[in-house]
């Protein structure tokens, strides 16, 4: 993770490609959530020869409504479901059980030519909904380029609710399909400010704010003093059975914690080599 | 088996086959004006096409106006059109005209190599090496902007646009450039005068086939015109046009849901403008087209 490779970012940008194996457990969701799940599933059918998974990955509400309409038993989403969508299960019989596998640190970056170290929630807000215009008002110089994730990305829908309070984004924000699109154009863009999951947060180039004083980190997101980070979710259909409980106790287990740790997402159980873990990637 | 139900199995075998991809555009089509359509029972068509704000995930109000998708896929399209079109044509004038046949031998295929170059590698380096050195360069913010794209586009139009022409100019009959240069014509003035004027109705279909070539293209947009859904108010600001916004949204868009018809309703609108554009060059092409020496 030391260095974020170019040739990464550009798969990054096709975030669109979904991976799948061929199998009899069908895992659908967010793209967010599938690195986790990529990783854990090689790992448990290693261990678990009989059972095999498929993951494909094109988004939380695809993965929510997989598990409404019964093609998939297991659901990846890096938000929780939406009333809209419970209400849809509700009607067809499906009781959405959710499961929480990770957080998801989101921090504010800037390009690391940027004087600017601390952002507050309030002058995020204002950058993002167009009123903060240029970088002077935060102790900084020239213009503000600001650089968001997709409309209708999980992770755009997170800061939407906590950071924009459900006002609109800036029209003049660059929209980028990938937490690696938006570091790869922060990171050549002086002007810009945009937000990335804490995996990408150090890539060359960029520097990561603190949000009021807090630096976005493992230990502040579990102690949750960092305030914008989120939870990273697995629906099933009722209590899981079977297999798929096998599955959901692997990522549960120290070992599936293990596993979300190195690919750069914060367990949610303190691990005690949790941070260990993180820094033996970067 | 008889030699003539032998020839009509063969006859039958490739209508089917003519048929068959035929019958797939149909189904493409039908399917694509399906989902389109319904967009039109929340939003009037003339509020799609005109509106100006594009906000479809705004769950309180959402709005889907494309008027500044259409703009922005409008202006990267006649950017690089402008900056594609001397250079293609030119290149072809070059080609067919001035070089010697083995440079023509080694340069064509050259040429026509770029445009089987993945838009994604385009893509990538406007992204990764045009973008900073454009900031460089200009001294501007924001390095993934309508110049950038119009940039990476027209590489990729121009190789269309230089093939088509090279080979439409390559056909003009040699007794035109012969008597024109028998009557004392310089080189130049025969090629300005006469090779290209004979040649104009390829050329012309040259370059609207490497505009449609623009126009359809998704990759490139979606990584490097910026992706903000505003009307373009400077060369270097970024926009988002309708290719780049259906490649990044499809995927996050509730089946059946408003956001995913009009998405389909945008790929409508590309559909038409594209198809517009090859009847635009079918039709230039045969109404114009150069039968012998005597119609010029």
């Amino acid at each position: 993770m030391k260095r974020l490779s170019l040739a990464l970012a550009a798969m990054l940008v096709l975030g669109l490609a979904a991976t799948s194996f061929a199998g009899d457990i069908a895992v659908k969701g967010s793209t967010t959530v599938q690195p986790i799940m990529q990783k854990a599933v090689e790992a448990f059918m290693a261990q678990n020869k009989g059972i095999s998974i498929s993951i494909s990955a094109s988004g939380s509400g695809d993965g929510a409504k997989a598990l409404i309409d019964g093609s998939a038993p297991l659901a990846m989403l890096s938000r929780e479901m939406k009333a809209s969508e419970l209400k849809q299960a509700k009607e067809k019989g499906v009781n959405p059980k959710l499961i929480l596998i990770a957080y998801d640190c989101l921090t504010p970056v800037v390009n690391s030519s940027n004087p600017v170290k601390n952002i507050t929630l309030a002058q995020l807000k204002d950058i993002y909904t167009g009123k903060i215009t240029d970088w002077k008002e935060l102790g900084g110089a020239g213009p503000v380029s600001v650089v968001s994730r997709d409309s209708s990305s999980g992770t755009f829908e997170y800061w939407g609710e906590h950071v924009l309070k459900k006002e609109r984004v800036y029209a003049r924000a660059q929209m980028q399909a990938s937490n690696g699109a938006v570091a790869q154009v922060v990171s050549k863009q002086k002007s810009s400010i945009g937000y990335v999951g804490l995996a990408y947060a150090h890539a060359p180039g960029l520097r990561a704010l603190t949000v009021e004083g807090v630096v976005g980190s493992v230990e502040n997101t579990l102690n949750g003093t960092y305030p914008i980070s989120r939870g990273l979710y697995l629906y099933t259909n009722g209590e899981p059975t079977g297999d798929v409980a096998k599955f959901v106790n692997f990522i549960l287990s120290d070992a599936g914690q293990k596993i979300v740790a190195s690919v750069d997402y914060v367990p949610v159980k303190g691990l005690k080599d949790a941070k260990g873990a993180q820094k033996a990637k970067k | 088996m008889h030699r003539q139900t032998k020839e009509l199995l063969i006859k039958r075998a490739f209508l089917a086959a003519a048929i068959t991809s035929l019958a797939v555009l149909a189904l493409i089509m039908v399917f694509l004006f399906m989902e389109g359509l319904p967009t039109f029972t929340f939003v009037s068509a003339k509020g799609f096409l005109f509106g100006l704000d594009w906000y479809p995930t705004d769950e309180a109000r959402p709005d889907y106006g494309i008027l500044p998708l259409i703009t922005a896929s409008a202006a990267v399209t006649a950017l690089s059109s402008l900056l594609a079109i001397p250079l293609g044509v030119m290149s072809a004038v070059y080609l067919a005209e001035i070089a010697s046949p083995r440079v023509r031998a080694l340069a064509k295929p050259i040429i026509e190599m770029l445009a089987s170059l993945p838009s994604v590698v385009i893509g990538f380096f406007g992204m990764v090496v045009m973008a900073p050195f454009l900031q460089e360069l200009l001294d501007i913010p924001i390095g993934l902007n309508l110049f950038n794209a119009s940039l990476m586009l027209a590489f990729m139009s121009v190789p269309t646009i230089a093939s088509v022409s090279e080979d439409a100019i390559y056909a003009v009959p040699r007794e035109l450039k012969e008597a024109s240069l028998a009557l004392g014509a310089t080189h130049l003035e025969t090629l300005l005068r006469v090779t290209l004027p004979a040649a104009l109705s390829g050329i012309g279909t040259a370059v609207i086939l490497g505009m449609s070539r623009a126009i359809g293209e998704t990759m490139v947009v979606l990584m490097v015109a910026g992706g903000a859904a505003v009307l373009p108010d400077s060369l270097f600001g970024p926009v988002r046009p309708m290719p780049a916004s259906i490649a990044a949204e499809m995927a996050e868009a509730p089946f059946r849901s408003h956001h995913y018809h009009s998405l389909f309703a945008i790929a409508m609108v590309l559909f038409l403008v594209t198809l517009f554009f090859n009847v635009l060059a079918d039709y230039i092409s045969h109404k114009h087209r150069q039968t012998g020496s005597a119609s010029l």
